[in-house]
């Protein structure tokens, strides 16, 4: 495939249980080596200059990427030093995703969907400029997608990358659309071109 | 690099404090082995080549038990990719590592040598005791370092816990021979030489062998 | 993947000239090479056991550069040829270790013995490659399977020799060096002996590149394979979307 992604605007990727979008999410955050062709994330060719963009990658994927033994606050307190942040940002997404009560709680005590609230957190601790999502709704309510949202919704205005299986809220979001089965591509073509309905043809 | 190594350090302890997985059971794993020999060789006091045979062997054993748990919680709570994806150089997991399993060992030590001079051994601790530490030290990093990368190898592979002791006993060896041979006249009777400054010699130059293939090949090992 | 990997003319005149040399060199260790004084017909086998010993450990060393190449430019052929090479390098590992075996025994009368310290750093080694294939099995990604057998091959290649080397430190009783003693074999035996090291030498070239024929060659049936599936299954869509239009 051939694709460029502005600064800002947001890729929605659909397809499919094993079509390649969690492949490629890994592959944009350097995570994954590409056999063929070239990649370039904000401004760096991949894998050789994976190393300079890291730091500016938010990825939210399946796995929370925490852990399960520590509480919010020492999982994001250490991924903050990680990445040389303040400890006052902590304090503050924490606020911002109400996790202030839970925050001294070990993560194996809190349910999915409080979990996925601090993964979020750890996703958007070190303000990317570059958002990789994969399925980030899963297993939020109405209320925590509502608290999550300015962190990583369109009103973040940050370029984004997004897997969903919501095609009706995603396409929503999107700039540009892209189709995965069998790890080809099926479709490709910016969101006002295209529709619900032959977005769906593809999960068939 | 050193915050992050701080980081991941203050991090591992953190997990290991609060659960206590790992640190119990290798100090009761070596103190065990001690009851096992002395049943399996029907011997009530030891000294010299027997007893330092003995000392090392447990404290290998130690080693290769706390290492399958070194990394397991990375491994299965997606730590690793965590820590790739931050801009810090892949090396510091290495050192934080090795210096985790290095505290992990000297705490054993505290505890397995004293228990092994109580339980088993013949001649007094006391007079070999500053060179016996210092020997434990030389062998103790360079087990730290093979246990590392060998357990970095083997926690995604499957059969895990059985990998990391197969591929860490050979690469193991070299330290058994200058550990215990440079140990073994420290626990001997009669006046306590130092320990021959070839074995010494030889742990120091494994060591550093050692820590320089880790430094160069450990990053292979955790692409993906 | 490169060249069409063949097992065409020069090969062929490789296993010849392989089984010629061979053929040499047992001719030299039995007719030509004199009776040794103190072991009489026994010494022969350091003929077979020593130039087998010299070229494995020289293959897992070799192998390790095989594997630092792989991890610099990330083509599989390199994984492929440090693989063969080890499996190969073990074989003959196993191989002195046994003749050594029959030789200890004729010399000393046990089938193993601690204090000669090259069969028990032979011992070692071979209990440490010995984990490669179960290891490669165990790993199902084939880029990562690469990757950490490669770390393996560069790390087993450092630890032969400083295993060597710690052994032969530790031994009590220090055997005349068997190695060393090439250069101080009279003539004849020594032209054996460089005779025998070149024969197998080239066996194992000859065996290693008709290993890699093999297996490069069964990749690509996989590889074609693959391809057919991935069209046909192509195919299939094209024709479903039609028909569903």
């Amino acid at each position: 495939m051939s694709l460029t992604l502005e600064r800002g605007q947001t890729l929605v990727v659909f397809g499919p249980n094993g079509a390649g979008k969690t492949t490629l999410l890994r592959v944009l955050a350097t995570l994954l080596r590409p056999h063929r062709g070239t990649v370039e994330v904000l401004g760096s060719p991949l894998p050789a200059d994976g190393w300079r963009v890291r730091g500016r990658l938010g990825l939210l994927g399946h796995e929370p990427m925490l852990y399960r033994d520590l509480t919010a606050h020492e999982n994001l307190a250490y991924h903050a030093r990680l990445h040389g942040v303040d400890e006052e940002r902590v304090g503050e997404l924490l606020a911002a995703l109400a996790l202030r009560e839970r925050r001294a709680e070990p993560l194996r005590a809190l349910s999915r969907g409080t979990v996925q609230r601090v993964a979020v957190a750890r996703a958007v601790l070190h303000r990317p400029e570059l958002l990789l999502l994969d399925e980030p709704y899963s297993n939020l309510d109405p209320a925590a997608a509502a608290l999550v949202e300015p962190l990583i919704g369109r009103s973040a205005r940050v370029t984004r990358v997004l897997c969903s299986h919501d095609i009706g809220a995603a396409l929503g979001e999107a700039d540009v659309v892209l189709g995965l089965r069998g790890g080809h591509v099926a479709l490709l073509a910016p969101a006002g071109a295209t529709s619900q309905r032959e977005i769906a043809e593809l999960f068939r | 690099m050193r915050r992050s190594v701080a980081a991941l350090l203050r991090k591992d302890l953190r997990v290991e404090l609060r659960t206590l997985a790992v640190l119990p059971g290798m100090v009761l794993f070596s103190i065990s082995i001690f009851v096992l020999m002395h049943f399996a060789l029907n011997r009530s006091s030891v000294e010299g080549d027997l007893a330092a045979g003995i000392l090392w062997v447990a404290l290998l054993f130690a080693a290769l038990l706390g290492a399958n748990r070194l990394f397991v919680a990375d491994a299965d709570q997606g730590g690793f990719d965590g820590f790739l994806l931050a801009p810090v150089p892949r090396s510091a997991l290495l050192v934080a590592k090795v210096t985790t399993m290095l505290a992990f060992l000297a705490a054993v030590e505290v505890v397995a040598v004293p228990a092994f001079a109580l339980l088993l051994l013949a001649p007094p601790l006391w007079p070999g005791l500053g060179w016996l530490v210092l020997v434990l030290a030389l062998g103790d990093v360079g087990v730290a370092l093979i246990v590392t990368l060998v357990a970095a190898l083997a926690v995604r592979t499957r059969a895990r816990d059985l990998f990391g002791p197969l591929i860490a006993l050979p690469l193991l060896l070299p330290i058994v021979i200058g550990g215990a041979r440079a140990s073994s006249p420290l626990l001997s009777f009669g006046h306590v030489s130092t320990p021959a400054a070839r074995w010494l010699a030889m742990l120091t130059l494994y060591d550093l062998i050692l820590g320089l293939i880790a430094f160069a090949l450990f990053d292979f090992l955790l692409e993906e | 993947m490169g060249s069409t990997p063949t097992v065409g003319k020069s090969a062929r005149l490789q296993g010849v000239a392989t089984i010629a040399l061979m053929a040499l060199s047992l001719a030299l260790v039995f007719f030509y090479a004199p009776l040794e004084a103190e072991q009489g017909f026994l010494q022969k086998i350091f003929y077979v056991h020593v130039p087998l010993a010299i070229i494995s450990l020289v293959a897992f060393v070799l192998a390790g550069l095989l594997a630092v190449q792989y991890l610099r430019t990330r083509d599989a052929v390199w994984d492929m040829r440090a693989w063969v090479m080890i499996d190969l390098a073990l074989a003959f590992a196993v191989a002195a270790l046994v003749c050594g075996s029959i030789w200890a025994k004729g010399s000393w009368g046990h089938w193993w013995v601690w204090n000669e310290p090259t069969l028990v750093s032979f011992l070692i080694v071979i209990l440490f490659y010995a984990v490669y294939r179960p290891l490669r099995a165990a790993v199902e990604d084939r880029e990562r399977q690469a990757a950490y057998a490669s770390v393996y091959a560069i790390v087993g290649a450092v630890f032969v020799p400083l295993n060597f080397l710690a052994v032969r430190f530790s031994s009590a009783y220090l055997h005349p060096r068997v190695l060393g003693a090439s250069s101080q074999l009279p003539g004849p035996m020594a032209l054996t002996f460089l005779v025998c090291l070149a024969a197998d030498a080239l066996l194992f070239a000859t065996m290693f590149r008709y290993e890699m024929s093999l297996r490069r060659l069964r990749a690509m049936v996989r590889a074609l394979r693959r391809r057919r599936e991935a069209a046909r299954a192509a195919a299939a869509l094209t024709e479903q979307r039609r028909s569903a239009a």
